[in-house]
């Protein structure tokens, strides 16, 4: 099989970035809860142990705060750390380390010290897991000067901005969703990074312009095929990276479609979306021929029943029924 | 046991001692008459602990410091006219005017930076000591806390770390009986802070934070203990702040008066940490008075001069306030 045509699932991409960033660079680890444990990330942590050893592969006890602070003041002292969230929601313990010390430590000293860091943060939501194994705080880190937010969406994007997330000289917050991890996709061997800041167009269509990230670009895909037997073009910009996210490709989108929907997977209020939205309006306002509009969470946390996730969580038919109304409004 | 003690070591702890207490004294005027805006927390009455201390530390050997670190910064080597430009938050300060007081920096040094939240950088020497020990480097980590630090459970979670992977690092808690206007014996069900490490599997010693020798000796001993890969250790300093939580006195209500017992206040100045060794070194004939009266005139000039070159430097340019936020 040729690296051309080689496949792999999105976990598995995101452990091949670690193989082989960690293969390159000794001063790249990883540290979190569960790295020897399936039952905790997945197999995007396979084989990493063995090879690499219990002092480059940490096993750490439930101890956030500490933990990830580790990562910080390695980082500082010159490592290139991972550290690995296997629940988002865990990781609202270590918010001093993340935002106090890392997101702050170089303004601070002037730019004389920079912290190459990584704060994984896996999403695993769903199958009732109710309000605390549920939440998405991709808005919450991208508000914070001197954190990046990276978010893949597929296989190749995974390790791509995996690898970049740990060869960048700052902090950077990665997160993805379990519902990704059996994607399957055509993913290069050799090592290769994708670009912090770099939006991609996954589909080319004159109708809408529909931005999402994550999991919210696999389902806009899904809908805008489904859109497009209607004779209804989606383009659709998935951001890969939520800050500093790509406003150029947004806005020559916007400038080519006249309109817009903004998709998020997390709540409404204060949020991505909003952001891009009101961004959107502030640049490109002459250019749009209706007011943008978002799919969004509603603004409360994640419920445990089956039927409640149902009216929770956006799917197709959601993105399908809005994008048919948007394009419909007249000037 | 201090006649041992080589007039080098003991003109180096006397010139540090001397050197932090002149920096820390010749910052009240410029903060009563608002020259300095930036929250000062001195180190006056504690300059033993990191004096002591910074003579058995080397460059690769490396420290986080907390909101009081004037005393640390300069310990570790920093640069006395980098921290008094910084004080005065000019671009020739240490981090270029964005950090002020509380954000000393001096990475060559091995002084990786101080931060005022309580606690907050106690994880990250430990991070520094995980990369000395993946490294295989002969060196230490240090973290500098206060006794308000031991409410705080990252330092239970990082003792329970370092001592579980055998981590090289120095916990070194100055205990001055207060945090901020809270008295120890008030916050704390058990006032003997040292107590709290062995029970984590961290070796632990209670230390005359006042006396430069009996830190130099904790300093030496822990140094080596981590080095010779024992796992880290705890030093209590028992110690006490001449002047107020921030500023000259203890002015966190808004007010120049300070709050701690007047009769507290003097029996801790008769044990003056600079006082004490002078007179220590007189009466045993250590040193001479000239020799003393020499390096506190020197020292003094130095000072003099760095406040001279950070009032003459420019403050950071506005147009340039988004620097440095990223790398790249």
């Amino acid at each position: 099989m040729s690296s051309q045509t080689r496949t792999l699932s999105f976990s598995l991409a995101i452990n091949e970035a670690i193989h082989q960033t960690m293969a390159q660079d000794p001063s790249v680890v990883l540290i979190g809860q569960g790295v020897k444990s399936p039952w905790y990330v997945g197999n995007t942590a396979a084989g990493l142990l063995e090879r690499f050893g219990a002092e480059r592969v940490v096993d750490t006890p439930v101890s956030e705060n500490a933990m990830t602070g580790l990562t910080v003041g390695a980082a500082i002292a010159g490592m290139r750390p991972i550290a690995v969230h296997p629940r988002m929601d865990f990781m609202l313990y270590a918010f001093d380390p993340i935002i106090n010390e890392a997101a702050n430590w170089r303004y601070m000293s002037g730019g004389a010290m920079s912290v190459p860091v990584v704060f994984w943060g896996i999403i695993n939501r769903g199958g009732e897991q109710a309000a605390q194994h549920s939440q998405a705080f991709h808005s919450l880190f991208a508000h914070i000067p001197g954190l990046k937010v990276v978010a893949p969406a597929t296989p190749y994007d995974a390790k791509g901005l995996m690898v970049a997330a740990i060869q960048d000289n700052d902090p950077v917050v990665f997160i993805d969703e379990r519902w990704l991890y059996s994607q399957v996709d055509i993913v290069p061997e050799s090592l290769y990074s994708v670009p912090i800041g770099k939006a991609a167009v996954r589909r080319e269509g004159g109708d809408l312009t529909v931005v999402a990230s994550s999991y919210m670009s696999l389902l806009a895909y899904q809908a805008a095929e489904k859109l497009a037997e209607n004779n209804i073009q989606i383009e659709l910009v998935d951001l890969r990276t939520i800050k500093p996210w790509d406003k150029e490709t947004v806005f020559s989108s916007v400038r080519k479609t006249g309109r817009l929907l903004v998709l998020d997977g997390s709540w409404n209020t204060c949020g991505l979306a909003g952001e891009i939205i009101s961004s959107v309006t502030e640049n490109e306002f002459t250019a749009l021929r209706s007011a943008p509009a978002r799919i969004t969470l509603p603004d409360c946390p994640a419920p445990a029943a089956r039927t409640l996730e149902k009216a929770y969580y956006p799917d197709t038919d959601t993105i399908i029924t809005v994008a048919r109304d948007l394009v419909k409004k007249p000037k | 046991m201090t006649l041992s003690y080589s007039p080098d070591l003991l003109r180096k702890l006397f010139s540090m001692m001397c050197l932090i207490r002149f920096v820390e004294e010749s910052f009240v005027e410029p903060i009563n008459n608002r020259e300095v805006l930036c929250p000062c927390h001195l180190y006056s009455g504690q300059e033993a602990i990191a004096a002591g201390l910074g003579v058995s530390l080397r460059s690769e050997d490396l420290a986080f410091g907390t909101h009081r670190s004037h005393g640390h910064y300069l310990a570790k080597g920093g640069n006395i006219d980098a921290m008094v430009a910084e004080i005065y938050c000019r671009e020739t300060g240490c981090s270029k005017g964005r950090g002020g007081s509380m954000h000393l920096v001096a990475p060559r040094e091995g002084f990786l930076g101080a931060a005022p939240i309580v606690g907050g950088t106690i994880s990250l020497a430990l991070g520094a000591a995980y990369a000395i020990s993946v490294r295989r480097q002969k060196a230490v980590a240090l973290s500098f806390f206060g006794d308000g630090a031991t409410g705080e459970g990252v330092l239970f979670e990082t003792m329970n770390f370092a001592a579980l992977k055998k981590l090289p690092l120095i916990l070194c808690c100055e205990n001055n009986l207060y945090s901020t206007h809270m008295a120890i014996r008030e916050m704390r069900h058990k006032p003997d802070i040292h107590d709290i490490a062995p029970p984590q599997g961290v070796a632990s010693r209670q230390v005359d934070g006042n006396d430069v020798f009996a830190c130099y000796e904790a300093g030496k001993w822990a140094v080596e203990h981590c080095k010779a890969g024992y796992g880290p250790v705890f030093l209590e300093f028992m110690t006490y702040r001449q002047r107020g939580h921030v500023g000259p006195d203890d002015n966190i209500q808004g007010t120049r008066t300070d709050i701690r017992p007047a009769e507290e206040i003097e029996s801790w100045r008769k044990r003056d940490p600079l006082a004490v060794f002078e007179a220590h070194v007189l009466q045993n004939n250590l040193l001479s008075s000239a020799e003393i009266q020499q390096i506190k005139t020197e020292t003094q000039k130095r000072v003099v001069e760095a406040h001279h070159k950070a009032r003459s430097a420019p403050f950071p340019d506005g147009k340039e306030v988004s620097n440095f936020v990223f790398t790249n």
